[in-house]
């Protein structure tokens, strides 16, 4: 009895605290982030943005929680029930499942495994299944269209997301998520790879379907796109999914090229013990540095026509992306450079 | 132990549960989603074997981006399974001739390490144990030191497939108006505009 509590019952325990102080916080930063966005956007339209709830609105995103979640869930009567209520919760379980591996400072981390670069690239690969089931399901032309853009915009720009991380790969000489920031203690991957950089954070803004590249949304076009016919938490599920999968891309980016929970400089206090203090810091400064950009590309672009979308992943960014694979090998092996 | 025989079991049970579904659901957008089902399963059992790289390919090409082209598909087309299921009986025999064949194969593969444990050490390039190097660099060994010439002629074989496909279903239509970005950015003021002045009472 005391070795199957000793064996199972206390790991157990703990797996669930540790994923829990993970998951907890992810999903305060999600509430955030939309009156982050509601702010930013704001801001950008000299307008004042939510100032009603609380000081400065800072409880608005849990109005909002509040009012979605007692509201009521209409299934539309030609929908394909499992698969419409599975949808919003395979989107929002991708966005939370892959923090597991994400590291916050150096060893802080649930899951160091040694391919979690692959782990992150699965992951934010399978996010397009949430929004096709949702599609199809839904028995509505709209949220067809959205589904189906959706589906070819996911798949094109992750081919060249793949070669952006393969020529991280080559500098970094790891898979695993630590050593790739660790290996940027010299120099962060934004500088040397500047243009592999600017890729990524494009490939990434399709990926999350964000604006300028929020064609499976259109909401003036195809009304809402693949979620036009979800109502209340099943609705929120998504939103929730879509703001997640945004932190957690930032996460990717401020990991492969801005140097995860390095500090910028190498000066007391960020050195020796007090690097472990700010480590978390620095990282979370470098996600929202990233997140504010996402939001003030949305400010700034009016949205992609679909034939320029694809135009700009297959023509544009596939040849590039690839010739810099190339570029970057030749002059890793050229130079000596390769990591051992 | 218990553990991983409890998970072995489980994603095992899925995997064969949700491979019977895939030909025997009506819907075929189900079918497609119970295969990918049975990749995330298939994926769960290579982790079991420590052979995580392997398992997370899986899910990034199949279930990534190949199973996102069968449901794209699927979904497109409206395939009618029940019709495609009429003649069903004809070819199944042909059908159970393939699986007998594979299972023999099978048979015959693993047989050969029960009958004779020795066999394991003969291979030209055996993988080494996974406790000293990680799967990804045995895999890394393996393909591209060892057999890099196959490799090449399989990437080969592979880009030859990918042209003929694309050859045979390009075609040129008629009266479609495309976008040409270097035209539109290189024409001059000159080419394009023509100012006319125009008088009252007379028009252009």
């Amino acid at each position: 009895m005391g070795n199957l509590l000793q064996g199972y019952v206390v790991p157990g325990a703990v797996m669930i605290g540790e994923i829990l102080v993970i998951v907890v916080p992810v999903l305060i930063a999600i509430a955030y982030l939309t009156y982050a966005e509601r702010k930013v956007l704001a801001w950008a339209q000299i307008r004042k943005g939510p100032n009603v709830v609380g000081p400065f609105g800072l409880w608005q995103p849990f109005a909002d929680g509040l009012k979605l979640l007692l509201k009521e869930t209409v299934i539309p009567s030609g929908a394909n029930r499992v698969v419409f209520i599975a949808a919003p919760i395979l989107s929002f379980g991708l966005s939370l499942l892959a923090w597991a591996v994400i590291p916050f400072s150096n060893g802080v981390v649930l899951a160091n495994i040694n391919v979690g670069i692959l782990y992150l690239f699965a992951i934010s690969s399978l996010g397009v299944y949430g929004i096709v089931m949702a599609g199809w399901s839904s028995n509505s032309k709209y949220a067809f269209l959205g589904a189906l853009r959706s589906a070819a915009q996911m798949v094109s720009y992750e081919v060249s997301m793949g070669f952006v991380i393969v020529s991280v790969l080559l500098c970094a000489g790891s898979l695993n998520l630590t050593d790739i920031v660790l290996a940027q203690r010299k120099i962060w991957y934004c500088i040397p790879l500047l243009p592999m950089f600017i890729v990524f954070f494009v490939s990434v803004l399709a990926e999350t379907n964000r604006s300028p590249f929020d064609l499976p949304e259109g909401e003036s076009e195809l009304v809402a796109g693949f979620f036009v016919e979800y109502s209340a938490m099943a609705f929120a599920l998504f939103y929730l999914g879509e703001y997640g999968s945004m932190i957690l891309m930032s996460a990717m980016t401020a990991i492969l090229f801005l140097g995860g929970w390095l500090a910028p400089f190498n000066i007391e206090p960020f050195t020796g013990l007090g690097a472990h203090l700010w480590g978390g810091f620095w990282f979370a400064l470098k996600v929202a540095f990233v997140l504010f950009c996402f939001l003030w590309v949305r400010a700034t672009m009016p949205r992609f026509r679909y034939d320029q979308l694809m135009r700009l992943g297959w023509k544009v960014f596939l040849p590039l992306s690839l010739f810099w694979l190339v570029l970057t090998a030749g002059v890793l092996v050229g130079m000596g450079w390769l990591p051992t | 132990m218990i553990v991983q025989a409890i998970c072995f079991y489980l994603f095992a049970a899925i995997t064969v549960a949700s491979g019977v579904m895939v030909i025997a659901s009506r819907n075929p957008v189900h079918s497609v989603l119970f295969l990918i089902l049975a990749f995330f399963n298939a994926a769960g059992l290579f982790v079991l074997m420590g052979a995580e790289f392997l398992a997370l390919i899986l899910v990034i090409v199949y279930v990534g981006a190949v199973a996102v082209l069968f449901l794209f598909v699927v979904m497109m087309l409206n395939i009618d399974f029940v019709e495609l299921r009429q003649g069903f009986l004809q070819y199944l025999p042909v059908g159970v001739v393939i699986g007998i064949v594979l299972f023999v194969e099978l048979l015959l593969i693993f047989g050969a390490w029960v009958v004779a444990p020795d066999v394991a050490k003969s291979i030209a390039a055996p993988t080494p144990s996974p406790t000293t190097v990680t799967n990804t660099v045995a895999l890394g060994q393996l393909l591209y030191t060892r057999y890099v010439y196959v490799f090449q002629a399989a990437g080969m074989i592979l880009l030859v497939a990918m042209v003929g496909a694309i050859v045979l279903t390009l075609r040129a239509r008629e009266g479609v108006r495309k976008q040409d970005i270097a035209r539109q950015v290189g024409r001059r003021r000159a080419e394009t505009l023509e100012i006319v002045k125009v008088r009252p009472r007379q028009g252009v």
